[in-house]
């Protein structure tokens, strides 16, 4: 289980302090499937990056299984099980899928099979892809596949994906949610998946909605889905009017 | 010829793969300035020439051989210039693997002048590559200057791979390339300095004949306070294809100088130059982490990719 005790994360910039997170406290149940959404901007990859210690909270508390890991290293939270797939993967020059997917993995040496497997789940033929470098010549939609294929190479505990549908195709994300409702319906991994899309949140035990550093709302899918689409207008005055002509 | 030991063993597995000082095919193991084993074949001669020191290599025409020429120096103070001129028959595929490894644990410098000359025939394959590598608790500096010539006939391929892989305190490294009508050359380098070493490197890809192609990969690494220096330069003097790309990641306070030139005296030389010095991208290094790798492991890790 996840808990998050009153985190707080400011940014200084040009216009002084600005709060990204304000007081933000919430649970995953282990083995849950929950979504963050809410508008861009909200605070929702800054509280992902707290957990994989990717950033460091000014104040509050990240507590996994039990063990308070708010000051932990990357490293030694990756090591505990938790993994984090990037909105925006970096790419390597001269390391090959195949590579990628072996550092990854908990296993000394990962089998072709097995490496054959985790691309297979996210859309791509391993025959194509094993012995290519992760580097400018493939397209943003394969590295982002090849980054989900690294986490489920690791065999986490706790998956983190930012975005995981951003720049893949139609028949890729159909794949991807199949692979993200087969892993939950195993239940062998907590997941938590920040993502706009009504697919993926109807997938979701539980849905979180973070809107300018706080948890706006809350609940099942059937409970939040609603909300989000009527509030996808926001505050500005002029979208109304401009539905309204 | 002279007794190979257990330094000399080493140098020469992690320069040319050898085991035991042994490998399959032709081969000439030079040490110390003189030749420690020799194996010639069929359809590879290895003579020693008589005017100045090195050898000449020829592979028969329509040959599919392999060649091992390394150099190890493991006597402190030792300085040679050595001459190696190989010809390689029409339509013959061969693979060479040369080398030089430096066991300095003296005073003096030791320094190793390897002037290669290639002679490819039409149509002929030639893969070759080249390891530099240095080592010794020693003062004395560990030099290596190599120069490489090429004469690539109609047809002919050269794919030349050459890596310092560590140790070699100062190196100056010239090469030069001349292609003939439909000939390719694709020539990568590989380099690694630390400490306070420097690197130059010139290098000149001549395509004179028409359809001729050539390629220049250069990958470096500059840590600590060490110095590069890269001048890949290719000229298009035909209907020509020439591409050259220079990446480099600089570390601690080291220089980088990365100077590609392209120059084309035909209307269809089609000629592309790239180059790129940089850090270790921060993202690069947390994503490693986030697979659980060390903030050092993630480092290494990079880089022996990058140099791959």
């Amino acid at each position: 289980m996840l808990e998050l005790r009153d985190l707080c994360f400011s940014v200084d910039d040009e216009a002084g302090a600005q709060d990204i997170l304000n007081h933000i406290s919430l649970t995953v149940p282990e083995n849950s499937l929950t979504v963050f959404t809410g508008p861009n901007g909200g605070g929702k990859t800054t509280l992902a990056k707290i957990i994989m210690g990717l950033k460091e909270p000014d104040s509050g508390t990240v507590i996994w299984n039990g063990t308070d890991i708010t000051h932990m290293s990357i490293t030694d939270r990756a090591r505990l099980g938790i993994s984090y797939g990037f909105q925006q993967p970096p790419r390597f020059k001269g390391i090959k899928v195949r590579d990628l997917l072996g550092i990854a993995s908990p296993k000394k040496l990962l089998s072709k099979k097995d490496a054959c497997s985790f691309l297979t789940q996210v859309g791509l033929c391993a025959n194509d892809y094993l012995n290519r470098e992760v580097d400018a010549s493939l397209s943003g939609g394969e590295v982002k596949r090849i980054e989900i294929a690294t986490i489920l190479a690791r065999e986490p505990a706790l998956m983190i994906l930012d975005e995981p549908e951003a720049g893949i195709d139609l028949w890729s994300f159909t794949r991807l949610t199949e692979t993200f409702e087969e892993i939950h319906r195993r239940g062998s991994c907590t997941m938590i998946i920040i993502s706009h899309q009504e697919r993926i949140i109807s997938l979701a035990d539980n849905v979180i909605v973070v809107d300018r550093g706080v948890v706006a709302r809350q609940g099942t899918a059937a409970e939040i889905l609603p909300s989000i689409v009527s509030g996808t207008t926001g505050d500005c005055p002029m979208i109304g009017k401009e539905e309204e002509r | 010829m002279s007794e190979l030991n257990s330094v000399d063993t080493a140098l020469l597995e992690v320069i040319a793969g050898m085991k035991n000082g042994k490998a399959e095919g032709a081969y000439n193991i030079r040490k110390d300035s003189g030749c420690a084993d020799r194996v010639n074949t069929e359809n590879v001669v290895i003579t020693s020439k008589t005017d100045k020191p090195g050898i000449d290599i020829t592979f028969a025409p329509g040959c599919k051989d392999t060649c091992h020429i390394p150099v190890i120096i493991t006597e402190s103070g030792l300085r040679e210039t050595v001459y190696n001129d190989f010809y390689v028959g029409e339509g013959a595929d061969v693979l060479i693997i040369a080398g030089c490894g430096i066991h300095n644990c003296g005073e003096d410098a030791s320094e190793h002048d390897g002037i290669h000359a290639f002679h490819i025939g039409r149509n002929a394959r030639v893969k070759y590559v080249e390891k530099h590598y240095g080592e010794g608790d020693g003062l004395g500096e560990n030099i290596m200057n190599p120069t490489t010539i090429a004469y690539l006939e109609e047809g002919a391929f050269l794919q030349m791979e050459t890596s310092q892989i560590a140790g070699i305190d100062s190196t100056r490294r010239e090469t030069r390339v001349e292609c003939g009508k439909g000939a390719e050359v694709v020539v990568t380098e590989r380099l690694l300095t630390h400490g306070k070493q420097h690197a130059d490197s010139d290098m000149t890809i001549l395509l004179n004949g028409e359809d001729s192609k050539g390629r220049v990969i250069s990958r470096s690494v500059a840590q600590d306070e060490s110095v590069q220096v890269f001048r890949p330069v290719v000229e298009g003097n035909a209907k020509c294809f020439g591409h050259v790309q220079c990446d480099s990641i600089i570390m601690g306070n080291a220089k980088i100088s990365s100077v590609p030139a392209i120059t084309a005296n035909d209307l269809d030389a089609q000629l592309i130059h790239e180059a790129a010095i940089g850090r270790i991208a921060g993202d690069q290094l947390l994503k490693l982490e986030t697979l659980g790798l060390t903030p050092e492991e993630a480092e290494d890790r990079i880089l022996k990719g990058f140099l791959a």
